[in-house]
């Protein structure tokens, strides 16, 4: 394991109060001590972390936060070297940077029903937005999909959060068989007074979304991951098409229009640097570092 | 004792370098500065003029006779303390001030030899200085009670806690990335500006008592105005800070970086220690970098050090046009980077991965001056042309940054979104905020920064020391510290 003493300037630390494994070896959740952040952060906002002083500036979104205890809660896919090495942080560890709340918050408002579609660790990203729209008064359907059962996570969180959830699993192995598209379908062929869809998890996933949504005429609102470096608008690593232009998803999003995000672009752009990933997981796998 | 005439006798001395193409292979620095022999005979070359020019030259008005003269003498530390009353980043302006439109311009010498390298001897005395260990920390006045709060900690927001700290006042930085410097630091690279010097310069402003806090971006974790509750004064340090793109087709291909993102990679994040460092930057083979100023330099001259076979630096005008300094295109020309003038892309090509292959181009003519005095440029019809590429950086300046503008209610902005601010005090709209540097002019230099964070300094110790009690008296001193 890599992680240095952890004192910062201002003599802050950024220290791991809980851990729980949501999926063997692959999603992990942490509970973070960062109470300025916690006490700003809004549904949909993120932060940017370095675990340790070589490490590279990942955004990830907070699933939740508590301005009491003032923390905040992190859930992660291991995916690569970055997120591997976050996983290997215990309680008592220390994260070096945590730089947060960025981007813009969620717009909740009460529109009557709204269908929040999660799919992946982007449950934990739509959770905090599921709970948000339905404290603002909103009838709250929400449809939860993962590769396997195993990998499903937040589900009584997603129930607690919402009226009426759906859970799906590519596999069969749990729930609905199949994607999360096929259960939207399905709800906005029974129900006409959908007034939004929330979408958020794997870039195919909220393209496949909001193509189906376009079809039905239901707004929809995505939340996008792309590569990101300063997270505060200097650098345009995270630039995205929207509508036609070229927005930074740091400072503008990460929330945009699902019907006019460029997915095919988004893709690509994060398919940017797959060689060097690999590279470097490999080294993490074979040399702990 | 040497007359005028022996010191007119005396040619410039060059300062020793790493060979061109040694030092094209490598982050270390380029120059190796003068050693203390070189420096004293480039310091006897001054004439110490009666009635100096080169003092007004220089935007923090260095006492550059006196220190010179205190080279001359051998007596190095001195020199540096000399320099140090007036600027307290010199081993950083040293190296990255351009000279020859500042203090070297006006330099009597240069009427008719070439002036003196006052820039080469401020560097090499900070040097010493730092080098042996005779870092000199002043004594500060006793405290006022009073805290400011600075928004950035590049080149501005240092020199005004360094002068702010001095006078008594309690000073903290809030710094958005994870490292304090700024521009110093995200921006010049490794080969032109030692990231050590840097954080000699950040400690001994913490050693005199600056608090830094980093991974703060002020807009988000705390407003302006929530600043202001804590704090007496706010001075807005924060930079320019949004890349400008060109905005032709194709632009979001894979392999093309803004300028800030490229050097950030590099620089901040040390991606040219991958895998060492976990932050990846694409290595290219055949790299194309638009514009004509030091962050397209930079940025050429990095693609090299990172294995590049080809550089090319694509600019709209003539080298004449160019804003970088000399010495930057000099550097990078010995090095290998070639430049293709009148030129301007109008669209990149990319492959099936969406990684970007070619960039379209116009040749320019150039035609009559526009509003920035430079002849603008004008496509010639049908003179279209591609240029092969792997990687491309965007380096045609930056734009306001509006994350902490847009959430600062009653901060006048000018049309372009860049705050307005008294030039001579840097005192904004808003009642108890200062802001000075890049996000007042537009991306301009480490020295003016410097300049603009001195004038707010002086303003802002004015102001608080005028300013009616807000919260009760926290120190004995106070009476005595308005001096």
């Amino acid at each position: 394991m890599n992680c240095r003493a952890n004192l910062k300037g201002g003599g802050r630390l950024y220290k791991i109060l809980g851990k729980k494994e949501l999926a063997h070896n692959t999603v992990c959740q942490l509970e973070v001590e960062a109470p300025r952040i916690a006490r700003k952060a809004r549904p949909g906002q993120f932060v940017v972390l370095r675990v340790n002083e070589t490490g590279e500036r990942i955004p990830l979104t907070m699933a939740d936060t508590d301005p009491s205890a003032g923390t905040i809660n992190l859930i992660f896919q291991v995916v690569g070297k970055s997120t591997a090495l976050l996983g290997t942080l215990n309680v008592g560890d220390a994260i070096t940077d945590i730089i947060g709340p960025l981007g813009k918050p969620s717009h909740i408002e009460n529109l009557g029903t709204v269908i929040c579609v999660g799919g992946g660790t982007g449950i934990a990203v739509i959770y905090p937005i599921t709970k948000a729209y339905k404290e603002a008064g909103n009838h709250v359907i929400a449809i939860i999909g993962s590769r396997t059962k195993d990998l499903l996570i937040l589900e009584e969180e997603m129930r607690a959060a919402s009226h009426d959830l759906r859970v799906t699993t590519d596999d069969g192995s749990y729930g609905h068989h199949g994607f999360v598209t096929d259960v939207l379908r399905q709800i906005l062929d029974e129900r006409r007074d959908v007034k939004l869809v929330v979408g958020i998890g794997p870039v195919l996933m909220m393209k496949f979304v909001s193509k189906l949504t376009k079809e039905y005429g239901v707004k929809t609102v995505v939340s996008l991951n792309p590569i990101m470096v300063d997270a505060t608008g200097m650098c345009g690593a995270c630039r995205v098409t929207v509508g036609g232009q070229t927005r930074f998803c740091c400072v503008d999003g990460p929330d945009f229009d699902g019907h006019e995000v460029d997915f095919d672009e988004l893709v690509k752009r994060q398919r940017a640097y797959l060689t060097e990933e690999k590279m470097a997981m490999d080294r993490f796998m074979t040399m702990g570092e | 004792m040497l007359d005028n005439k022996e010191r007119l006798k005396i040619p410039r001395q060059k300062m020793p370098e790493q060979e061109p193409e040694v030092r094209a292979k490598n982050f270390s620095e380029v120059p190796f500065g003068y050693t203390p022999e070189l420096a004293r005979l480039e310091a006897d070359r001054c004439l110490q003029c009666k009635k100096p020019k080169c003092i007004a030259g220089c935007p923090v008005e260095i006492d550059i006779p006196a220190f010179i003269q205190l080279i001359s003498d051998g007596d190095f530390v001195e020199a540096a303390r000399k320099l140090k009353e007036r600027n307290s980043l010199p081993a950083v302006c040293g190296r990255v001030c351009p000279q020859e439109d500042q203090c070297e311009m006006v330099c009597v010498v240069g009427r008719k030899h070439e002036p003196v390298a006052i820039g080469r001897l401020e560097r090499f005395a900070a040097d010493w200085e730092r080098g042996n260990g005779e870092v000199f920390i002043p004594e500060k006045a006793p405290s006022t009670g009073k805290r400011v709060a600075v928004v950035g900690s590049g080149p501005g927001g240092l020199t005004l806690a360094g002068d702010l700290i001095l006078k008594g006042h309690e000073v903290t930085i809030f710094e958005a990335l994870h490292k304090p410097g700024g521009v110093l630091i995200y921006g010049i690279p490794e080969f032109r500006l030692p990231k050590d010097i840097v954080q000699a310069e950040v400690n001994y402003l913490e050693r005199l008592g600056v608090k830094i806090e980093v991974n703060c971006v002020i807009g988000k974790i705390e407003t302006v105005d929530e600043l202001l509750q804590e704090y007496d004064a706010v001075f807005l340090g924060l930079g320019a800070g949004l890349p400008q793109f060109l905005n032709v087709p194709g632009e979001n291909l894979s392999g093309i970086y803004s300028a800030n993102e490229y050097l950030t990679r590099a620089n901040l994040m040390k991606a040219y220690l991958f895998p060492e460092y976990d932050t990846p930057i694409a290595r290219g083979r055949n790299v194309a970098v638009f514009g004509g100023g030091n962050v397209a330099m930079d940025a050429a001259r990095t693609a090299l050090r990172l294995g590049a076979d080809e550089v090319r630096i694509i600019y709209r005008r003539t080298r004449a046009e160019m804003p970088a300094r000399i010495e930057e295109i000099q550097h990078a020309e010995e090095e290998g980077v070639q430049f293709h003038l009148l030129t301007a892309p109008i669209g990149f090509f990319g492959n099936d991965d969406g990684w970007v292959t070619g960039i379209e181009c116009l040749r320019m003519e150039l035609g009559e001056p526009d509003e920035s005095g430079r002849r603008r440029p004008i496509p010639i019809k049908g003179s279209e042309f591609k240029l092969e590429c792997d990687l491309a950086v965007v380096a045609i300046g930056a734009g306001a940054n509006p994350l902490l503008t847009t959430t600062t209610p009653g901060l006048e902005l000018n049309q372009r979104g860049y705050i307005v601010a008294d030039p001579e005090t840097g005192k904004t709209s808003k009642e108890g905020v200062w802001a000075g540097g890049d996000i007042v002019t537009g991306s301009a230099t480490v020295i003016l920064a410097m300049g603009a964070g001195r004038k707010a300094a002086n303003s802002i110790h004015e102001y608080l020391m005028n300013k009616p009690e807000k919260r009760a008296p926290s120190s004995p001193t106070r009476m005595t510290a308005a001096r």
